[in-house]
């Protein structure tokens, strides 16, 4: 579905992404993961059009989307959920929402239904400020917020940032529902047991390049990944 | 709390609005023309809709901009230039053979052409100037401002401008109702548009561009959008303000008056447009009329009043920002509207708790 082919992204004076390629296939929910300074989030932020690459290509459904403007990879169907949530704080969890379907003019409705099913916290709070919501509330809305522009592929960049550990079950619980219900996902974490253990394909980035790549299960059994990461 | 339902709503404000406009209009019929409180309802309308149209940029869309004196004056030059009756011309152009325009426009389709030039200048200076991010956006719209002012007593532009001299007999408005109409339409379309998707986008960049544009909204051309539509009706305030002061003459429009408005948009609150027309009347009202004795030098019995002398208003204001800023940085208002919710819930508080007071006595 998404294929990165010798992506190349300097950014801030240094070379973050040193030409890496990986594949997301439809309907698998892929990780990238790796410590600080790896280029992870300067990936994801390179697909979704926020940073210009300096070389290499993104295909996606078959399209060449390298460069292309963050409105228009959006409409394509690859919505990004933020490191550090970035939801609106001023804006109430409802306005929120409908800003993530700010390209779309049809009824919005059903995604609200939808999105409120996913997360019943979300619909109590419909009318609060976002700034009001708890952390783990805040990451719901933020992924509730990407929902809502339906999107075939969703990326995350570290949704357990900052969040206790009983949060994290039951957002990656929610990732793993919605990967069912039929979105692609792609994981930034540096959660790596977490991430791991949910997803099907796992890379792992050290300072600009892709070092290892393999199912999410060889990976954990993987001594390197295992010294490395998990600590163990 | 029971909520008023919608319908009931809009009767309520409906009937408020009339209820303002019969009473402006009795006291148009029964306060003699020259009394203050009509200067101060005047020239507070005025300023309620740049005032709004400054929060929209600054308070809604996140854009510290510090251009409006120079939109104003844009605004009011359009309409006095394109309003002159012909026959008043060669007096008013005396140095330029009588200007080089040779018709007249209606007032309202002036004060539309007025909003629409503000708008087109606006959308040029936005181009360059919108790629800039806050205090760098603030300089640039600044010096924009400086430079219009400048542009506009120019020599050469005489024939149009009337160079640096005055702009004079162009139809003014006498009554109160006129001003509060044309502001309060603009006020309700700024309101419309801060409610609708476009204001939500606003309101995204304003909290966070990064996160706005990952959800696919474009930032440049919502910043030209609102930078340009803020102008417009910043061009119709400047008209207005020309209608008012009867003669208009670009050298009045400097910085100051850039801050004057900043300063009443932060009293206000940033992001409050019930806040912005509130403190645009207290505003006024205190530097018009309720305050004018502090510039006057008194005497009590045969003591002199210490201090009170020409431009101490200007420090007792100074006083007061600092105060606002430093205590009640928010404003008036916040970030909240006034509503009719809001103030029925008010007052069954205030009225409950009395009667459980009386109750318990």
């Amino acid at each position: 579905m998404l294929e990165i082919k010798n992506l190349k992204v300097n950014y801030g004076g240094i070379e973050a992404v040193k030409g890496i390629s990986f594949s997301v296939p439809e309907g698998s929910i892929v990780t990238l993961i790796g410590a600080n300074g790896a280029g992870k989030s300067t990936t994801l932020r390179t697909i979704s059009g926020l940073i210009r690459p300096n070389g290499g290509s993104v295909i996606f459904q078959g399209g060449d989307i390298t460069g292309m403007e963050p409105a228009a990879i959006v409409e394509k169907g690859i919505t990004m959920v933020p490191e550090g949530r970035k939801i609106f704080p001023d804006l109430t969890v409802l306005e929120n929402l409908k800003i993530g379907a700010y390209l779309r003019k049809d009824n919005l409705n059903d995604d609200l239904e939808w999105v409120f099913s996913l997360f019943p916290r979300l619909k109590e709070r419909t009318w609060q400020p976002g700034g009001t919501l708890s952390g783990g509330e805040q990451q719901m809305l933020a992924v509730g917020r990407a929902l809502m522009s339906r999107p075939k592929l969703i990326m995350m960049d570290e949704p357990s940032l900052g969040l206790a550990p009983l949060v994290v079950r039951d957002i990656f619980n929610i990732i793993q529902e919605i990967n069912r219900q039929g979105v692609t996902i792609l994981l930034i974490e540096q959660n790596a047991n977490m991430a791991l253990k949910t997803a099907d394909i796992g890379y792992v980035m050290e300072t600009g390049r892709i070092t290892l790549s393999g199912s999410g299960a060889e990976l954990l059994a993987n001594e390197g990944i295992k010294a490395a990461y998990l600590g163990s | 709390m029971e909520h008023l339902n919608n319908k009931q709503k809009i009767l309520i404000t409906a009937a408020l609005i009339i209820g303002l406009f019969i009473l402006l209009l009795v006291l148009e019929q029964f306060l003699p023309s020259s009394s203050m409180l009509f200067v101060v309802l005047k020239k507070g309308a005025i300023y309620a809709l740049v005032v709004v149209s400054m929060n929209l940029l600054n308070g809604f869309t996140g854009l510290f901009s510090l251009g409006q004196a120079g939109f104003m004056l844009i605004g009011a030059y359009t309409y006095a230039i394109f309003t002159i009756p012909v026959e008043a011309r060669p007096m008013v152009y005396q140095y330029f053979n009588g200007g080089i325009v040779k018709f007249t426009l209606p007032v309202i389709p002036a004060i539309i052409l007025a909003g629409i030039v503000t708008a087109i200048f606006a959308y040029l200076i936005g181009l360059p100037v919108l790629r800039l991010k806050s205090d760098y956006l603030a300089i640039a719209t600044l010096g924009f401002a400086e430079i219009i002012r400048a542009f506009f007593q120019w020599d050469k532009l005489g024939p149009i401008t009337n160079g640096s001299n005055l702009l004079k007999l162009y139809p003014v408005f006498h009554s109160v109702i006129f001003p509060f109409t044309v502001a309060g339409i603009c006020i309700a379309i700024i309101v419309l548009l801060i409610n609708s998707s476009y204001g939500r986008a606003f309101k995204a960049i304003r909290d966070d561009e990064i996160a706005a544009e990952a959800m696919g909204i474009n930032l440049a051309h919502h910043k030209q959008i609102s930078f340009t539509i803020s102008s417009f009706f910043a061009g119709i305030g400047g008209a207005l303000l020309a209608m008012f002061q009867t003669t208009v003459q670009a050298s009045a429009f400097r910085a100051t008056m850039t801050y004057e408005i900043l300063l009443i948009v932060v009293i206000g609150g940033i992001g409050s447009v019930t806040g912005s027309c509130l403190a645009s009347f207290l505003f006024i009202a205190c530097s018009e009329w309720w305050l004018r004795f502090l510039d006057n030098t008194t005497y009590i019995g045969s003591f002199k009043v210490p201090l009170l002398a020409t431009g101490f208003r200007k420090v007792f204001f100074a006083v007061v920002i600092m105060i606002i800023v430093l205590f009640y940085n928010r404003g008036i208002m916040g970030t909240n509207e006034f509503s009719l919710d809001a103030l029925i819930e008010f007052f069954r508080k205030r009225f409950s708790k009395r009667r459980k007071e009386d109750s318990a006595t």
